[in-house]
């Protein structure tokens, strides 16, 4: 991609024919809206509500696994069949953290850091007027929507909702109830509807760039979802093969993934013959690895946004941070295999996984390393959004280690399916990605909204859900060391698992406090809607496009011509220059040899 | 013959000296570090080489955590916004890009070529000489088979149980996982050993017991409604102890098999394949 800025005509017509006029009705402007902006806070709301949904369901997992068997009156009138008389059954356990995984990687994560963030920063940070297909974006929202009704509506069918996992294992996932066929309509759905934003992202960022705005110019975000929507294009429809090949291995009869002579409950399955169980795990992880890095690669974008307009600097190395992310893009195709050490894949393989695996660690270093070097001799600033930026940095490095225990496979042999795993997940998707979508909600709360965030507020949300976050989940790694596996519903079974109930306790009272914590969020969200200082066009003094136009941004973001851009995104601090910061869209000066 | 499997080979002195460090180093040995923060106790002749491994991981992770942990913070508190805080103008440096791109990327290479050599002897290499035995997960249990006095399968003779692991110490132990159902896993924390059982599948894995004792199989691999309940024993007896046992188990099994064997030609209980032949009945039975 050159690097040389060409201005292209300012006023070039969007492919797409939409009405230039805001639209006025009620249903046109908030409901069915073309707007990406407003498609962009319909995601929020969306994400944020199954946000809660997974987080309960993580707090009836965590009591269970604190007090075992112990009942909970209230629930035995919410959850009759799960919980009878208040007491939880080993199915609605499963279905519990099945649900709560498959909730918030889908349901949460994902629309929160792609179709919210994605669709609201996107094209105002590339100087376009909306997305390159806007009626298309409205379709990925409206498809997500039945998406997510379906898989609550799983939970109250005969059988209650999917317990199989969230990786679905057959054949397992072959023959479980009715929950997990509603489970794997929800998943099409919402794979339909997240190809359709890959799609539309991939257009908008190659086609809509505002004049000058070269590729090296890019916001890091936009790179990170440029990067993400290709990741997508490409891993999510193997998914998609998957789940109908097991949909037909539910309802139709066939048999891809039932081996011959299966005997379930003293019952032959008399059309299970042929098939590979290990099927099932080679095509979910090969798109199971690369969805790890769609959930991660946002919250990494952010992070490098937010760091240089805190540290009032420009970012370290632009083109390596911009490269590593292209390389853990290109690598993580060739490590699906490390979710597979201990199934039976012959053992050679295992090695060659390993060694892409040990690899693909290096680019997450390279990050690591050049966030660091953004910080070093900086003028660092600690609003909400840096100290939620500087969080993801610092438990994406605990993340990004343990991660290394388990790409060693005889290390493997021993924490594979432990609870050593669910601390290395939830370091990489709570104190990485779910930090990286608090830093972006504080940072872009103002574009959103007009108004400010209460500071003292969003500080105490923050720490606390810092401080309480490693409470809950570095024990974790200490359980596994002891052998205790994930996904069990009563580990005092075991004699060697006995002693490990006091942690358990701790961890989830720690829990409870992180999810009151959250409260505050919620308050300081919807109050400052109201109440919240006027945020003026750009509070942080920031560089990039959405912050050269009003706040919230008009219909089509830019009010007259789409502005040129004459630089790249982080000329902070530059010398001889007035003040701290340059907005991409200032003419004037020589453009720094570096990025032009 | 089986190979020795120590934890150190004298041929490789520099591979021998990081995991020296890494032992000399780790919590057990200290015995410093509250119970959990330690492994489990090892039982298996490898789950020596297998911890030295975690605790060479932990060492060298742990010093990358800290420095990185610690620069991060002094760089916070130096860099803290000041009244006239000059900023130091960069777009980056490429030298410390290569550098910082080098390191890690020896170091990542090192771990792998270092757990190649374990995992091989673990998981590739089946001792010769071994105690052959065939463990069939279902549903929320383990069937073992042994294969009798006469050492074979798929005869009369061959002793089936149900969670019951009894072996020798100091002999090797080849166990051929499979399953009827569902995908289960074979976990027996002490002696690190993890190998999922799959429907349709035979894999072998190896252990061997390094002291007499009771420890208990879990399963790793969620398995449906009943998989906490999923346990099975393990005794590891003394030689002479693991023959009377058998003994035992035959005379039982004789004495169960009498009046069935009269009825039904086919020993029951025990699943002598893995995967049994697909019977024509029902329709699939959906269960949960």
């Amino acid at each position: 991609m050159s690097t040389v800025a060409v201005p292209r005509e300012a006023h070039a017509p969007a492919p797409h024919a939409h009405a230039h006029a805001a639209p006025t009705s009620f249903w046109r402007k908030y409901i069915f809206s073309l707007d990406h902006k407003v498609i962009g806070k319909q995601y929020m709301f969306y994400a944020l509500f199954m946000l809660v949904i997974g987080g309960l369901l993580a707090t009836l997992v965590r009591y269970q696994l604190a007090w075992p068997g112990r009942p909970l009156p209230f629930m035995g009138k919410l959850a009759p069949e799960g919980m009878p008389g208040g007491q939880m059954l080993p199915e609605f356990y499963n279905s519990l953290f099945t649900m709560h995984a498959t909730i918030m990687i889908f349901f949460a994560v994902m629309p929160l850091l792609i179709g919210a963030f994605g669709n609201y920063v996107v094209p105002i940070q590339i100087g376009a007027r909306d997305m390159a297909f806007p009626k298309l974006n409205m379709a990925s929202f409206w498809t997500a929507v039945p998406g997510a009704v379906v898989i609550i509506w799983s939970f109250f069918v005969t059988g209650g909702a999917a317990a199989g996992g969230w990786t679905s294992y057959a054949p397992l996932s072959a023959v479980q109830p009715r929950g997990q066929t509603l489970w794997l309509i929800a998943l099409l759905i919402l794979g339909l509807s997240s190809l359709l934003t890959a799609v539309n992202f991939i257009t908008t960022i190659i086609n809509m760039r505002a004049p000058g705005l070269s590729f090296f110019r890019l916001p890091l975000t936009v790179w990170a979802l440029f990067i993400t929507a290709v990741l997508l294009l490409l891993a999510l429809p193997v998914l998609s093969a998957a789940m109908i090949m097991l949909l037909f291995d539910r309802t139709l009869g066939t048999t891809f993934f039932l081996p011959t002579g299966l005997i379930v409950s003293g019952q032959p399955l008399t059309n299970a013959g042929g098939g590979q169980p290990l099927l099932w795990q080679h095509l979910f992880w090969f798109f199971g690895h690369p969805e790890v890095y769609i959930m991660i690669l946002p919250a990494m974008g952010i992070t490098s946004e937010i760091l240089p307009v805190f540290s009032r600097k420009p970012v370290f190395g632009y083109r390596a941070m911009a490269y590593s992310m292209m390389g853990i893009a290109g690598l993580g195709w060739i490590v699906w295999g490390h979710h597979m050490f201990q199934s039976g894949m012959n053992p050679i393989l295992g090695t060659t996984f390993m060694i892409s695996t040990m690899v693909i660690a290096v680019p997450s270093a390279i990050k690591t390393f050049n966030w660091l070097g953004t910080l070093w001799g900086g003028n660092i600033h600690f609003a909400t959004p840096m100290l939620n930026a500087l969080s993801f940095v610092s438990m994406f490095v605990i993340g990004g280690l343990s991660g290394v225990f388990m790409a060693s496979t005889p290390v493997d042999i021993f924490i594979h399916d432990t609870y050593f795993i669910v601390g290395h997940i939830h370091y990489v998707l709570f104190g990485g990605s779910l930090f990286g979508a608090f830093a972006g909600l504080y940072y872009w709360y103002p574009k959103m909204f007009g108004r400010m965030m209460s500071e003292r507020w969003g500080k105490i949300h923050w720490a606390i859900t810092f401080v309480t976050f490693n409470l809950v989940f570095f024990p974790m790694h200490f359980l596994g060391m002891r052998g205790m596996p994930r996904r069990i519903y009563d580990y005092t079974q075991y004699t060697h698992l006995k002693g490990l109930q006091p942690m358990n306790q701790f961890m989830t009272i720690s829990l409870f406090v992180l999810g009151l914590g959250q409260l505050i969020l919620v308050a300081n969200f919807f109050l400052s809607m109201r109440r919240g200082r006027p945020a003026g066009n750009n509070p942080w003094h920031a560089n990039t496009l959405e912050w050269q136009t009003t706040s919230p941004p008009p219909h089509e973001n830019f009010t007259g011509r789409i502005p040129t851009v004459y630089r790249g995104p982080y000329e902070y601090s530059v010398p001889g220059h007035g003040s701290d910061y340059w907005p991409q869209s200032e003419p004037g000066g020589p453009a720094p040899a570096h990025h032009g | 013959m089986k190979k020795t499997f120590g934890a150190l080979s004298a041929a490789r002195p520099v591979r021998s000296a990081l995991f020296v460090l890494a032992a000399a180093l780790s919590p057990a040995a200290a015995g410093a570090w509250p119970t959990w923060m330690r492994l489990p106790e090892q039982v298996s002749t490898y789950a020596p080489r297998i911890d030295d491994m975690f605790h060479l991981i932990m060492w060298i992770t742990g010093v990358i955590f800290v420095l990185v942990e610690g620069v991060l913070l002094l760089f916070l508190w130096k860099y803290r916004s000041r009244p006239g805080r000059e900023v130091h103008y960069t777009h980056g440096n490429n030298r410390l890009e290569v550098i910082w791109t080098i390191i890690p990327a020896l170091i990542c290479v090192m771990l792998a070529l270092l757990s190649r050599r374990i995992w091989e002897d673990v998981k590739e290499h089946m001792p010769h000489d071994a105690l052959e035995i065939r463990v069939t997960g279902e549903q929320f249990a383990w069937n073992i088979l042994y294969p009798g006095p006469d050492g074979k399968f798929g005869t009369p003779d061959d002793i089936a149980t149900l969670n019951q692991l009894h072996f020798p110490v100091g002999k090797a132990v080849v166990a051929t996982l499979s399953s009827k159902d569902v995908i289960h896993s074979f976990f027996l924390p002490e002696f690190r050993v993890k190998q999922d059982a799959v429907p349709g599948m035979k894999t072998r894995i190896w252990f061997e017991a390094n002291k007499v004792g009771h420890w208990e199989i879990a399963c790793a691999e969620l398995c449906g409604l009943g998989h906490f309940r999923m346990k099975g024993f393990v005794t590891v007896d003394t030689p002479e102890e693991y023959q009377k046992w058998l003994a035992e188990q035959s005379a039982a099994q004789a004495a169960d098999n009498a009046p069935a064997a009269a009825a039904a030609p086919a020993p029951p209980a025990a699943a002598p394949e893995a995967a049994p032949a697909p019977a024509a009945a029902p329709e699939k039975g959906g269960t949960s």
